[in-house]
């Protein structure tokens, strides 16, 4: 049983071709949190400044993101772009657009959530220490914000990473696309293929997500509280 | 906008958000079982089933859910056994709901005070009239706003589903794509889902401010 899955990782460049598929989904994932994490921050700013109608847009437009399955954003953005406003875009840059779309609305809200949780105390003890409004900024809000963010912002890349499968169903060649393309070339000859290739691509998201979970949960619990 | 695409095509929407209702409902239902089972087992520390339960939990929520469908649809039948799109479909989302679920019934579980369980045992309550009674309706009331941010998160997950050859609303916009139209597709896509989301999520705002006023929450 077991040299049925070397013969189906040794073979050609199955391998090298599952990596390569791994690297996709790793770039595209940096990018689009890198991304959202500068846009998120912008936006979630906007929307705890002040009880603007701008902010209120801003905010019932990135609820409405964030009840959108990304899929169908994928495709409203893959299809609809080409076929009705005939722009052609590479599914790689469409890929990159939604995912950071949608990540802006979640970074604004994890910004929002820890901006806001900061009680009223903090401030009003800068206040009464003689601190300036920029000073409590400097010291007080902006380490506390950060520290409560920090957790939430890793998770975001673990979501992120486990969102990208998605791009296989504009034909980007990610993990499990190039894991299927694998399949069908040894298949055929190999009966078990399929089984070797899904499980191994199975433990790859795990061995690359767990680390990354798990070091947002310790930071939340160091910090919490 | 012609009005004449969206009666033409309307039933074919419509019998795939059924589909899509359905399953989610079944997924998410068996996912807030297995994800309290799992929650107690840890919570009891039993032994033996507390590693599993862990276990399961880091590997369900820490990889997507279209790898595990694929595991189940593509790679088990090959030394296991064959299952349906649609039991794959159930199965693979509870299996990724189990994990979230029972992560929001850990915190909840871990609301519950000391004090309460001890108050409980010395009225003489048995250990599953105390978890029926104390334990449950507590964590529960902390654990509303994960559990209606997971059951939405799920739903959204359906949409996955065209991958185990099933024909749910992805699949429609999918396949209506050469039919021209796309203004009009795109909105019955976007509209179908926010019509089985919306309500949902609604629907638990008002069981977590209930919740709140029965005084249950902290």
């Amino acid at each position: 049983m077991l040299d049925s899955a070397f013969s189906v990782f040794s073979q050609g460049r199955n391998f090298a071709r599952i990596v390569e598929g791994l690297w996709v989904t790793l770039e595209i994932s940096a990018v689009s949190v890198l991304l959202s994490l500068i846009l998120g921050l912008i936006a979630g700013l906007i929307m705890t400044a002040k009880e603007t109608l701008g902010a209120t847009a801003i905010r019932l437009y990135f609820e409405l993101i964030r009840f959108t399955p990304i899929l169908v954003l994928l495709y409203l953005f893959y299809y609809s772009l080409s076929r009705a406003w005939g722009i052609n875009l590479d599914a790689k840059v469409v890929a990159i657009l939604v995912f950071t779309l949608w990540g802006t609305a979640e970074m604004a809200d994890l910004v929002r959530g820890a901006v806001t949780s900061i009680s009223v105390h903090q401030r009003e003890s800068g206040l009464a220490l003689g601190l300036n409004e920029s000073q409590i900024n400097h010291y007080i809000v902006i380490p506390l914000a950060v520290r409560r963010l920090i957790p939430g912002v890793i998770n975001l890349t673990t979501r992120m990473i486990k969102t990208t499968p998605y791009i296989f169903f504009i034909n980007v060649p990610e993990l499990i696309k190039v894991g299927q393309q694998v399949v069908e070339l040894t298949g055929f000859k190999n009966k078990l293929a399929s089984f070797w290739v899904y499980g191994f691509i199975f433990f790859i998201y795990f061995m690359v997500c767990f680390p990354i979970s798990r070091y947002s949960s310790y930071l939340e619990k160091k910090w919490g509280g | 906008m012609d009005l004449f695409f969206f009666a033409q095509y309307m039933p074919m929407y419509l019998k795939a958000a059924g589909l899509t209702v359905t399953l989610a409902a079944a997924g998410i239902g068996l996912s807030v079982v297995l994800g309290l089972i799992c929650a107690l087992v840890r919570f009891y520390r039993l032994p033996l089933l507390r590693p599993l339960a862990s276990i399961y939990i880091e590997f369900a929520r820490n990889t997507p859910l279209m790898i595990q469908l694929f595991f189940l649809y593509y790679a088990l039948p090959k030394v296991y056994l064959k299952l349906e799109g649609i039991s794959c479909a159930i199965i693979g989302l509870a299996f990724l709901g189990g994990g979230y679920m029972a992560e929001a019934f850990r915190g909840g579980l871990e609301a519950v005070s000391r004090t309460q369980i001890e108050a409980g045992l010395s009225m003489g309550l048995t250990r599953l009239q105390l978890i029926r009674y104390v334990i449950l309706p507590q964590a529960f009331a902390v654990a509303a706003p994960a559990l209606a941010a997971n059951t939405i998160f799920l739903i959204k997950e359906t949409s996955v589903f065209s991958i185990v050859a099933l024909a749910d609303l992805v699949y429609v916009f999918k396949d209506l794509i050469k039919e021209g139209h796309s203004t009009e597709n795109n909105l019955l896509l976007i509209g179908f889902y926010l019509v089985i989301i919306l309500p949902v999520s609604l629907l638990f705002s008002l069981w977590e401010r209930r919740l709140r006023r029965v005084g249950f929450s902290v």
